[in-house]
């Protein structure tokens, strides 16, 4: 089925004339990077801008880099570009666990990571990895730059905080712990294409400080604080990881829909947090699992 | 507005004019004539327009054809041009597929993968074309056959 809707195409070279675009035309102006969640939404009608604007033809927003324990990703680096980053394979490895979770390999090769927030699906698989690092998204607008915490940047399924006539330039965090481990622990019904039915993010640092954040069981992806405070300081013995299972109904908001029942979800997250919690755990002592391992 | 695009398609290069609405499935198949790409799903679940793009597979249903202006697309019919390639006739030999439908798809994706890791695992193997969808075979004898095409087959 072509796509019906009818819109100009453009392709800035430089971020100000992309922001020039974005001004001029407002809601009516979309965004194009890799384009797997826009071109589908074209096609199916869900969107029709005026203008698509393609910021592929701008130089340096395909960057990774880091300086000190501070790590900046750029607008247009895809999920491949994670997977075969070599800083994020040994400095970031929760990132590359994420990324080899994402869709198939044709996807991976186009969608980017930013992209992924902004489309801002509940299920969104970079959602939960970001918000346990506490990354903050750089935007860029008509009157000059500001920084969404990721805990604000999420406003609700499909929302965000971009204002009309913003642009995404990139995210950036920094691991204030030396010494951390993690895990994504994914849930889906096939591997290849699916969205998660539940995910679950753990990071976790040498003095058993936990960051723990959902995905696919609320509105938007959330941090888990409550569960992270009745678990501070404690290793994964059975007790603490009863009492993290408690934590699970008052943190999260499943619902039943095309993919799962709340009662799988809820169970599910039960057995996924308790790996998750496990393998972050082991790592951090320095061993566990390989990154990138399914755990499920 | 029609953009004049430049697409290297199999090493030759063309000149079409495109409306922005058009993707480069469609350009490909309709425009150029190139027919191995096929039009599944149109969403991105299925791989079956799978091409490669500046040498990594994409999803030909969900990029628009301007996007591709100046890039370089492969498709299978490059890797035939005298007849199948070796890795074609592997799957030949092995009867690997049944309608073919899914066919153009896993070639490209698994000569993807060889290009960057000649000697994959079976879970390699499989990983790589989990995104593309084969309703005939149960993708058994296509695991099979890139398996004794790297010399590690069991049988
Ligand atoms: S037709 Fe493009 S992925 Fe199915
Ligand atoms: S052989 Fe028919 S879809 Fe794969």
């Amino acid at each position: 089925m072509p796509i019906a809707h009818e819109f100009d195409y453009v392709k800035p070279a430089s971020l100000d004339e992309a922001i020039a675009v974005l001004a001029e035309h407002g809601e009516g102006a979309r965004v194009l990077a890799g384009g797997t969640d826009v071109v589908a939404l074209l096609r199916n009608g869900a969107i029709a801008p005026e203008v698509v604007v393609d910021v592929k033809g701008i130089e340096g927003l395909a960057d990774i880099q880091s300086a000190g324990d501070r790590l900046f990703i750029g607008p247009l680096v895809t999920f491949s570009d994670l997977i075969e980053s070599e800083l994020i394979r040994k400095r970031f490895p929760l990132f590359y666990e994420m990324a080899v979770k994402v869709a198939s390999k044709g996807i991976r090769n186009r969608a980017t990571i930013v992209g992924n927030i902004c489309s801002a699906v509940p299920s969104c698989d970079a959602g939960p990895v970001l918000l346990v690092y506490e990354a903050r998204v750089l935007i860029l607008g008509p009157g000059g730059e500001r920084t969404v915490h990721i805990d604000e940047w999420f406003t609700g399924p499909k929302k965000t905080d971009l204002q009309s006539g913003e642009l995404v330039v990139g995210l950036e965090m920094s691991s204030s712990v030396q010494v951390c481990g993690g895990s994504y622990v994914k849930l889906g019904r096939y591997r290849g294409e699916d969205l998660a039915q539940v995910s679950v993010a753990v990071l976790v640092s040498s003095d058993y400080e936990y960051h723990v954040a959902f995905g696919a069981v609320g509105p938007t992806p959330v941090r888990a604080r409550k569960l992270e405070a009745a678990i501070k300081g404690d290793k994964p013995t059975d007790e603490m990881l009863e009492v993290a299972r408690k934590f699970i109904v008052r943190e999260t908001s499943p619902i039943t829909d095309i993919r799962a029942t709340v009662e799988y979800r809820v169970h599910m997250l039960e057995v996924m947090l308790e790996r998750g919690i496990r393998a972050a755990v082991a790592r951090l002592n320095g061993g566990g699992p390989e990154y990138g391992t399914r755990h499920i | 507005m029609k953009h004049s695009i430049t697409l290297n398609v199999n090493g030759e290069e063309w000149d079409v004019d495109v409306a922005p609405n058009e993707t480069l499935l469609e350009v490909l198949r309709e425009r150029i004539g190139i027919k191995s790409p096929k039009v599944g799903c149109e969403t991105g679940d299925c791989g079956a327009c799978t091409v490669i793009l500046d040498g990594k597979t994409v999803r030909s249903c969900l990029v628009l054809a301007v996007e591709a202006d100046g890039h370089g697309v492969l498709t299978v019919e490059a890797l035939s041009k005298d007849g199948p390639n070796e890795l074609q006739q592997m799957f030949i030999d092995r009867n690997s597929f049944q309608c073919g439908f899914c066919a153009p798809g896993i070639v490209l994706a698994v000569s993807e993968l060889l290009a960057t890791n000649p000697s994959p695992t079976e879970d390699e193997v499989k990983e790589a074309i989990a995104g593309n969808l084969c309703r005939c075979t149960g993708y058994t004898p296509i695991v099979e056959a890139v398996m004794e095409f790297v010399g590690k087959d069991e049988a």
